[in-house]
C-alpha cells in the first residue's frame, strides 16, 4: 500500500451507475431471502447458513460500496475489521456457552 | 469546527478566561483538563481507602462492631466502584490527558471539548455515585452488581438504581476520551513520529482506548437490561420468566476481563518511561514490548469466564478459557523480562520514581503469579471468593496500577508543576507505602487458604483468621500515613519545591524539550522527529547510537511547517506566536450537566412520581441535546 | 493495527486536503480528517454494542415460558390462541425502504462531493438537497413501519414486560430504531444547513460521517431481518 492509493480514494468511488447495480442486486438478495422463506426448503437444515452468507453478502456489499471501505484508506478497515471479528468472536463463543451450538 | 479547515480567527478573545476558578471551569487546554483529572481522581482514591479503612478496622478483630453489616455492603461495594471507576481510571486519564500530545508532538487532543465534556461527566457521574453513602444510600451489590441479586425482587430501594445509572454515566465519559485520544494518536503525531517511534506510555495507552470502546459496550446493555428490568418491568434477569442467571455475569465479564488491562496497562506504560529514564538506556526490546501489548489487548477479550469458573460451565469451556488465561502469562512475563533487561548494566539512579517502578515490578510478579494460579479452574474453584483473591488482584492493582500511578505522578510533577516533589518525603512514602502494602495484602493470601470469604462484615474466632487480619488492619495503618504523607508532599511541592529545568530527569521523549509547566500551546515549532528518543539524540547522541534513525520524508516537514528537533524555551504567548487556540466554553459542562440530569430523574420513579421523573428525564435531555447543538454549531477556535 | 499505517508520509493525501482548504491547515499526520477516524472507531465501538443485543436475544430465544412466541402460535392456559407474532411481509418492506435509504445516502454524498463539477450541475444527480431529504423521508418511512409493528404487536398480547422474547425483541429493535431516529434528526440538520447556506464540496466529511453512521445502522438492520425474522 502506498500513499497513491489511499490519497486518491476521492476519484476512485464507485459510479452513480455502480451505486444502482448494488443496490439492485441488494434488493434481488433480500427478494429471494423473503422468498426462501415462504419456500419448502425452509426446513431444510441447509436452511440457516443459506440465510446467514446471504445476510453476510449484503453485509459486506453495504461496508464495501456504500461505507466506501474498499476505496477508502486502510486505516478505516483495521479499524472497522478489528472490532468486527472481537465482536462475531464474542457472539460464537456465547452461544456455544449458553448451549446454542454444541460440538 | 474541523481541525483540517480554514481557520480566520488568531487573536483569541479567551483573555477573561485565563486565570482563576473561571478558567478552570471553561478550559479545553489538555494540560488543565489533566490536572482536573489527576485532582479529582485523587480525591476519590483518599474517598475510597477511608472506605477500606472502615472494612479493616472492622475486620481487625472477630465479631467487630464498627460497622452495621448493611453499611458494611456499601462500603466494599463502593471501594471497588470507586477505586476501579473513580481513582484508576480517572488517574490514568490524567496521565492520558496531560501525556499523550505532549509525547507526540501536538498542540491538543483532536477534539478539545468532548475532552472537556469526559471529564465534567466523569466528575458529575462520580458526585452522582457517591454521594448516597453519606445517606446510607449507596450501592451495596458488589462493584460487579451481579443480577439477579441486583433485581428489583432482591434489591429494592434506590441503592442500585445508583449504582446502575452512575455506571453508565461513567461510562459515556470513558467512551468519549477514547474515540478523543484514539484520533489523537492516529491523526496528530508530529512529523517523523511514527507508531514504532511511539513512547511507550503513548502505545499503552493507544491499546487501552480500544479495550475501552470494544469493552463498554457490554456493560452498556448489561446495565440497560437492568434498568429496563427494575424500572420498566422487562424480565432480562427474572429466572421466573425462564431467563439466565449467567447472563449478567457473562457480559459484565465481557466488559470486566478487559478492563483490567486497561487499569494496568497505563500503569505499564508509565514504568516503560521512568525505568529507561533512570538507567540511561533505551527501553529493551521496544518491539516486543508493543507486540506483547497488543497481544495481552486482544487475548483479554478471551478470557473473561475464568472468572465464571465456578458456576459451573462443563469441562469443554473450563478447560478452553483456562487454556487461554495461561497464555495470557506468555506476554506480561515477557514485559516483566523486557524491564528487567532494561535495568541490566544500566546506571541506574535510585530516585523515587524509580523505585516505585522498580516496586510495580516486583510486586506485581506476585500477583500475576498468583494469577496463573487462578487460571487452573480446579484450583481456582478453592480459592474463588476467598481472601486469596483479594490478595490476588490488590497485587496487581495496588501493587501494580498504583504504584505504577505514584512513580508517575513523581516522575511527571515537575513537568506539570515545574517544581520536583521532595525525594525524601518521597523516600518515606515509598518505603512505608512498600511496607504497609505487603503488611495488609498478603495475610490475605493465607487468610484466604484458610478458608475465609470474601465480603462478610464479622467473623467468629477460633477459625485461624484473627492473626492474618489484626496485621492486614495493621497495614493498612502504614497505608494511611503513607498517602498523607504523598498529599502533605503533593500540595507543598507545588509551591515549594526546588525548581525544574525543561528536561527534569534526563528523559528523551518530546515531552521533556519543552518549559516546564509547558506554555498552553505545548511546542511552539512542532518538532521533526527521527527516533524514539529524540532529545537523547540531541543532548547525548551516544545512548541512542544502537537504535534506528531515519531521515524525516523532507516533504512531509516542508508541508508541515515542522522543525529540526530542538529545545524550546518558551516565554511567548500563543497570539504573540500566531497559534490559533481554541476558545474556551462552558457548552460541554452544560452537555454533561444534561446528561446527568436526563439519568437522574430516573430516580424519581421509584417513588411514584412518575411525571416528576419524566419532566426531569426530559428536562435534562433537551439540555443536553440543545447544549450539543450550540457546541457543534459554534467555531473551536 | 501496527502495520495499518507504519509507511505513513501523507504528503499526497495533503495536495487532496489543499483543493478545498485556503488558509492556515492544521498538520494531521495521515492526512485524513479527525471526524472520519473519530466516526469509524465510533462504529467499531457499536459493533460490541449490537452484538451484545443480539447475542441476548438469541441466547433467550426459545426460552421464553408463555407466549405470544416468534414463530410458533401459542395457546394460553385459558384457552386464548395466539398466532406467530412476526409480521414477515411487512417487516420485508420497511427493509427494502432502509436499503433505498442507504443508496439515497450514498447519492446525498456523491452529490456533495461533486458540488461545483458542471457534469452534477442543475441536474438530479448534484440535487443534494433531494437526495438528503429522500434520505431521511425513507428513514422516517422505517421507523413508521417500526411503530405500526410495536403497536400491533401490543395489540396481539405482546409487550416489553410479556416475556424474554418480548424483553429482548423490543429492546433489541428499539436500540436500532433509536439509532435511525438519531440518523434521521443527522440527516435533517444536513438538510437544513444545505438549505440555509448550501453545501459545498468543503462539507464532504460532514455528509460523509453522517453517510457512514447511516449505512451502519442499515447493515445492522441487515442482520437482524435475518435473526431475528427469517431463522426460526
Amino acid at each position: 500500500m502506498t500513499d497513491h492509493e489511499h490519497a486518491d480514494h476521492a476519484h476512485e468511488h464507485p459510479t452513480w451507475k455502480q451505486y444502482k447495480w448494488v443496490a439492485l442486486i441488494l434488493t434481488l438478495i433480500t427478494v429471494v431471502e423473503v422468498w426462501v422463506y415462504y419456500t419448502p426448503f425452509k426446513d431444510s437444515p441447509l436452511f440457516v447458513p443459506t440465510l446467514l452468507i446471504m445476510s453476510a453478502v449484503k453485509f459486506a456489499i453495504v461496508v464495501l460500496f456504500y461505507m466506501h471501505l474498499r476505496y477508502d484508506h486502510k486505516l478505516f478497515k483495521a479499524l472497522f475489521t478489528g472490532p468486527l471479528i472481537i465482536a462475531i468472536c464474542t457472539l460464537t463463543a456465547l452461544m456455544f456457552l449458553f448451549g446454542k451450538f454444541s460440538l | 469546527m474541523a481541525n483540517t479547515a480554514a481557520t480566520q480567527t488568531t487573536a483569541a478573545p479567551h483573555a477573561a478566561y485565563e486565570s482563576g476558578l473561571w478558567s478552570w471551569i471553561a478550559t479545553v487546554d489538555h494540560k488543565r483538563i489533566g490536572t482536573l483529572y489527576l485532582f479529582t481522581a485523587l480525591f476519590f482514591f483518599l474517598f475510597g481507602g477511608l472506605e477500606a479503612f472502615l472494612m479493616r478496622l472492622q475486620l481487625a478483630q472477630p465479631n467487630g462492631h464498627v460497622v452495621s453489616a448493611e453499611l458494611y455492603n456499601q462500603l466494599f461495594t463502593m471501594h471497588g466502584t470507586t477505586m476501579v471507576f473513580l481513582a484508576i481510571m480517572p488517574l490514568s486519564a490524567a496521565f492520558f490527558n496531560y501525556l499523550i500530545p505532549l509525547q507526540i508532538g501536538a498542540r491538543d487532543v483532536a477534539f478539545p471539548r468532548l475532552n472537556a465534556f469526559s471529564y465534567w461527566v466523569y466528575l458529575l457521574g462520580a458526585i452522582f455515585i457517591t454521594v448516597p453513602i453519606f445517606f446510607e444510600l449507596a450501592p451495596n451489590g458488589g462493584w460487579f452488581g451481579y443480577a439477579p441479586l441486583t433485581t428489583i425482587q432482591f434489591s429494592g430501594g434506590l441503592n442500585i438504581d445508583f449504582w446502575v445509572m452512575g455506571l453508565q454515566i461513567l461510562g459515556i465519559s470513558s467512551l468519549a476520551a477514547a474515540f478523543n485520544f484514539i484520533t489523537t494518536i492516529i491523526n496528530l503525531r508530529a512529523p517523523g513520529m511514527t507508531l514504532m517511534r511511539m513512547p511507550m506510555f503513548t502505545w499503552m495507552s493507544f491499546i487501552v482506548q480500544f479495550l475501552l470502546i470494544l469493552a463498554f459496550p457490554a456493560i452498556t446493555v448489561a446495565l440497560v437490561f437492568l434498568l429496563f428490568d427494575r424500572f420498566f418491568g422487562t424480565n432480562f434477569y427474572t429466572l421466573a420468566a425462564g431467563a439466565d442467571p449467567l447472563l449478567w455475569q457473562h457480559l459484565f465479564w465481557i466488559f470486566g476481563h478487559p478492563e483490567v488491562y486497561i487499569l494496568i496497562l497505563p500503569a505499564f506504560g508509565l514504568v516503560s518511561e521512568i525505568l529507561p529514564t533512570f538507567s540511561k538506556k533505551p527501553l529493551f526490546g521496544y518491539h516486543v514490548m508493543v507486540y506483547s501489548g497488543i497481544m495481552i489487548g486482544f487475548l483479554g477479550f478471551g478470557v473473561w469466564a475464568h472468572h465464571m469458573f465456578a458456576v459451573g460451565m462443563g469441562a469443554t469451556a473450563d478447560a478452553i478459557f483456562a487454556m487461554a488465561t495461561m497464555l495470557i502469562a506468555i506476554p506480561t512475563g515477557v514485559k516483566i523480562f523486557n524491564w528487567i533487561a532494561t535495568m541490566w548494566a544500566g546506571e541506574v539512579s535510585f530516585t523515587t520514581p524509580m523505585k516505585f517502578a522498580i516496586g510495580l515490578l516486583a510486586l506485581f510478579t506476585i500477583g500475576g503469579i498468583s494469577g496463573v494460579m487462578h487460571s487452573s479452574a480446579p484450583a481456582d474453584t478453592q480459592q474463588t471468593d476467598t481472601y486469596f483473591v483479594v490478595a490476588h488482584f490488590h497485587y496487581v492493582l495496588f501493587g501494580g496500577s498504583i504504584m505504577g500511578i505514584f512513580g508517575g505522578i513523581y516522575f511527571y510533577f515537575p513537568k506539570m508543576f515545574g517544581r520536583y516533589m521532595s525525594e525524601s518525603l518521597g523516600n518515606w512514602h515509598f518505603w512505608l507505602n512498600f511496607i504497609g502494602m505487603n503488611l495488609t495484602f498478603f495475610p490475605m493470601h493465607f487468610s484466604g487458604m484458610l478458608g475465609m470469604p470474601r465480603r462478610i462484615y464479622s467473623y467468629d474466632a477460633g477459625q485461624g483468621w484473627e492473626k492474618f487480619n489484626m496485621a492486614s488492619t495493621i497495614g493498612t495503618v502504614l497505608l494511611i500515613i503513607a498517602t498523607l504523607i504523598f498529599v502533605i508532599n503533593f500540595l507543598k511541592s507545588r509551591k515549594g519545591g526546588s525548581v525544574a529545568p525543561n528536561d527534569a530527569w534526563g528523559a528523551g521523549t518530546l515531552e521533556w524539550s519543552i518549559p516546564s509547566p509547558p506554555p498552553d500551546y505545548n511546542f511552539a515549532q512542532i518538532p521533526t522527529v527521527t527516533s524514539r528518543y529524540p532529545l537523547w539524540d540531541l543532548k547525548h547522541p551516544e545512548m541512542t547510537s544502537d537504535i534506528s534513525h531515519a531521515s524525516p520524508d523532507a516533504a512531509t516537514v516542508a508541508d508541515a511547517h515542522a522543525a529540526p528537533m530542538h529545545e524550546e524555551t518558551g516565554g511567548k504567548t500563543a497570539a504573540e506566536l500566531g497559534i490559533p487556540m481554541p476558545f474556551s466554553t462552558l457548552k460541554p459542562l452544560f452537555a454533561a450537566l444534561g446528561l446527568v440530569i436526563m439519568f437522574a430523574g430516573l430516580l424519581f420513579m421509584h417513588t411514584d412520581k412518575f411525571a416528576l421523573a419524566m419532566t426531569t428525564t426530559i428536562g435534562g435531555a433537551a439540555l443536553l441535546i440543545g447544549s450539543l447543538y450550540a457546541w457543534l454549531t459554534s467555531p473551536l477556535e | 493495527m501496527a502495520n495499518a499505517h507504519a509507511a505513513e508520509s501523507a504528503s499526497h493525501a495533503h495536495e487532496h486536503v489543499h483543493e478545498h482548504v485556503h488558509e492556515h491547515v492544521h498538520y494531521t499526520t495521515t492526512g485524513l480528517d479527525h471526524k472520519k477516524i473519530a466516526i469509524w472507531a465510533f462504529i467499531g465501538s457499536e459493533c460490541m454494542l449490537f452484538i451484545s443485543l443480539i447475542s441476548t436475544y438469541l441466547i433467550y430465544k426459545g426460552r421464553s415460558v408463555v407466549g405470544p412466541f416468534p414463530h410458533e402460535a401459542w395457546t394460553s392456559p385459558s384457552g386464548q390462541l395466539f398466532a406467530p407474532i412476526l409480521n414477515i411481509p411487512v417487516t420485508s418492506a420497511s427493509t427494502f425502504v432502509l436499503l433505498m435509504s442507504s443508496l439515497f445516502m450514498v447519492l446525498a454524498l456523491e452529490a456533495v462531493e461533486h458540488k461545483g463539477n458542471p457534469a452534477y450541475a442543475n441536474n438530479i444527480r448534484g440535487n443534494s438537497k433531494f437526495w438528503l431529504m429522500a434520505t431521511a423521508i425513507a428513514g422516517a418511512t422505517f421507523l413508521g413501519f417500526q411503530a405500526y409493528e410495536f403497536t400491533s404487536f401490543v395489540h396481539e398480547g405482546l409487550t416489553i414486560r410479556t416475556n424474554l422474547f418480548g424483553s429482548s425483541f423490543f429492546t433489541l429493535t428499539g436500540f436500532h430504531g433509536a439509532h435511525v431516529t438519531v440518523g434521521v434528526l443527522w440527516i435533517l440538520t444536513l438538510f437544513a444547513m444545505d438549505y440555509s447556506r448550501g453545501l459545498t464540496k468543503k462539507d464532504t466529511v460532514l455528509v460523509d460521517i453522517c453517510a457512514l453512521y447511516w449505512h451502519f445502522v442499515d447493515v445492522v438492520w441487515i442482520a437482524i431481518f435475518t435473526l431475528v425474522y427469517l431463522i426460526k
